[in-house]
């Protein structure tokens, strides 16, 4: 069993020249970012994740029976996510249990993620995925869209494309790419992006904040741009996981 | 939902406890592989992740200022909380607490408090209205068996970690230092030993395979100085008075083991 969650800092590699953000970050230059493949025994695929100060786990069990019938459906299966944040995880303790916030975060999750997946092969079952958030430092819910895929493929779920998920958006007037904690609340706005990079179609869009078309299309691009490089590392994990090149 | 646990399993894991051999490889009075670590969790005041075997738990320590409780003004508080998050175990549904994490987070609790481990008299600030709460929030993500000596070394080890700011009192009203961090003010160290009787033997650390089988089990808390602090009995099967005193003798050898992990 691999030993996860390190202690070091994840350090931002270079220091941009004229470098607007606070994190002394180029405008398109990610956090420092580690994912990790089958870091738990019990679930049947599962990730680690750390994004910048974000430490990230999920875990995926099914395809099994599902339960409640009423959300059954008879030709395929259910892709139902569940985002959680450790009380410990934010500065002022969360009270434990699900709020208005994480069950939002709950259904854009399933739904991000639910293209991708053959959901057709497994009538009549459940594919559950668990997010839970150890540490947030801003973009959680992009980091544990990016895990969960990791997690989905860990488990051996047949899928069309890794989802994967970045956030871009402006800070400081400039378009930047995955905002840190402060820049999305401080900044002016804030668009997380999930795409399954194989054809750059996107299955998670919000936006928050005020941008013209012409920002937002670059803020886009940006978070694509974003998303592009996580998924070499995404596709990494994978691979160091299980060998081959 | 609970687990089914084919009879010819429970058989051979008996026949073979009974022999003085475990199905891992392990003697009776070992334990699986254990590790802490501290400071993980750079947003909590106090943190620790800790292993024993597949069995993994993270624990994050929160401070807050908040009122005592009326018939105790003079010190302060803390809370136990845990969450057995589904992503543990097939088996664990989200929702509320349930019995088995109120059960692991009142245990983890007992020891603490009735060690007096946590020296609450210096945590109040304003006395009658001002004190500090601390929160220990206990992240189950892998259930392998035996939570309650995970939880129990892990809250220990995340409260030894814990650093806390410094809170003057001003005209009436509490001003708060984070530049100063100070260590939680402590008396003391507790962990805790638990034994399943499983066939005619008590094997120390179940793990989830002899925890499913297991007729009977028993924690027992204790505190550096050899002192008991808490004790749990579960399952369904009773004990004999004789295996209860083996099992605080196993337990205070053992802690003295566990006790080397958060020195």
């Amino acid at each position: 069993m691999i030993n996860i969650i390190t202690n070091r800092d994840l350090e931002v590699k270079s220091e941009a020249k004229g470098s607007e953000r606070p994190d002394g970050r180029a405008y398109n230059e990610l956090r420092p970012l580690k994912i990790e493949a089958g870091v738990l025994e019990r679930a049947d695929g599962s990730a680690y994740l750390e994004f910048g100060d974000n430490k990230v786990l999920a875990a995926v069990y099914g395809p099994r029976e599902f339960h409640i019938r009423r959300f059954l459906k008879p030709n395929m299966a259910v892709l139902r996510c569940r985002y959680n944040m450790a009380p410990f995880s934010v500065e002022d303790r969360k009270r434990p249990g699900p709020d208005r916030r994480s069950l939002e975060i709950s259904k854009l999750t399933s739904e991000a993620l639910s293209p991708a997946v053959f959901l057709e092969k497994f009538p009549r079952s459940s594919i559950d995925v668990f997010i839970e958030v150890l540490q947030a430092e801003g973009g959680t819910r992009c980091a544990g869209i990016t895990a969960a895929s990791v997690a989905l493929a860990d488990a051996g779920i047949p899928m069309r494309d890794m989802v994967v998920a970045c956030a871009a958006g402006k800070a400081n007037g400039q378009i930047v790419m995955d905002l840190s904690e402060w820049e999305d609340k401080e900044g002016e706005a804030d668009v997380p992006v999930a795409i399954m990079p194989r054809t750059g179609e996107i299955t998670l869009l919000q936006m928050d904040g005020q941008l013209t078309k012409d920002e937002f299309e670059q803020a886009l691009d940006l978070a694509k741009e974003g998303c592009m490089k996580i998924s070499v590392e995404q596709k990494k994990a994978i691979k160091n996981r299980y060998g081959g090149d | 939902m609970q687990p089914i646990v084919p009879e010819i399993t429970r058989i051979s894991v008996t026949n073979l406890i009974n022999k003085g051999e475990r199905t891992d490889g392990r003697s009776l009075d070992q334990y699986r592989e254990i590790s802490v670590e501290t400071g993980v969790i750079k947003k909590a005041e106090g943190s620790a992740r800790v292993k024993i075997g597949n069995t993994q738990i993270m624990i994050g320590i929160k401070p807050q200022i908040g009122e005592p409780f009326p018939d105790t003004p003079n010190v302060g508080v803390f809370m136990t909380n845990s969450e057995l998050v589904p992503m543990a175990a097939p088996n664990f549904e989200p929702g509320p607490p349930d019995e088995r994490s109120v059960e692991l987070s009142r245990v983890t609790d007992r020891g603490i408090r009735e060690g007096k481990i946590i020296d609450l008299e210096k945590l109040a600030i304003i006395p009658g209205k001002k004190v500090w709460m601390i929160f220990i929030d206990m992240h189950i993500l892998d259930y392998d068996g035996n939570l309650m000596d995970a939880a129990a070394l892990g809250a220990m080890a995340a409260l030894m970690d814990t650093k806390i700011p410094t809170a003057t009192v001003e005209d009436d009203e509490v001003v708060i230092d984070h530049e100063n961090m100070q260590p939680l003010p402590l008396n003391d160290k507790t962990v805790m030993t638990t034994m399943a009787k499983i066939g005619n033997e008590l094997v120390v650390d179940p793990s989830l395979e002899e925890e499913e089988i297991m007729g009977a089990r028993i924690s027992i808390g204790v505190r550096s100085d050899g002192a008991i602090c808490s004790m749990q009995k579960g399952g369904e099967r009773p004990f004999k008075k004789e295996e209860i005193l083996k099992a605080i003798d196993l337990a205070q050898e053992k802690t003295n083991e566990l006790f080397k992990y958060i020195p």
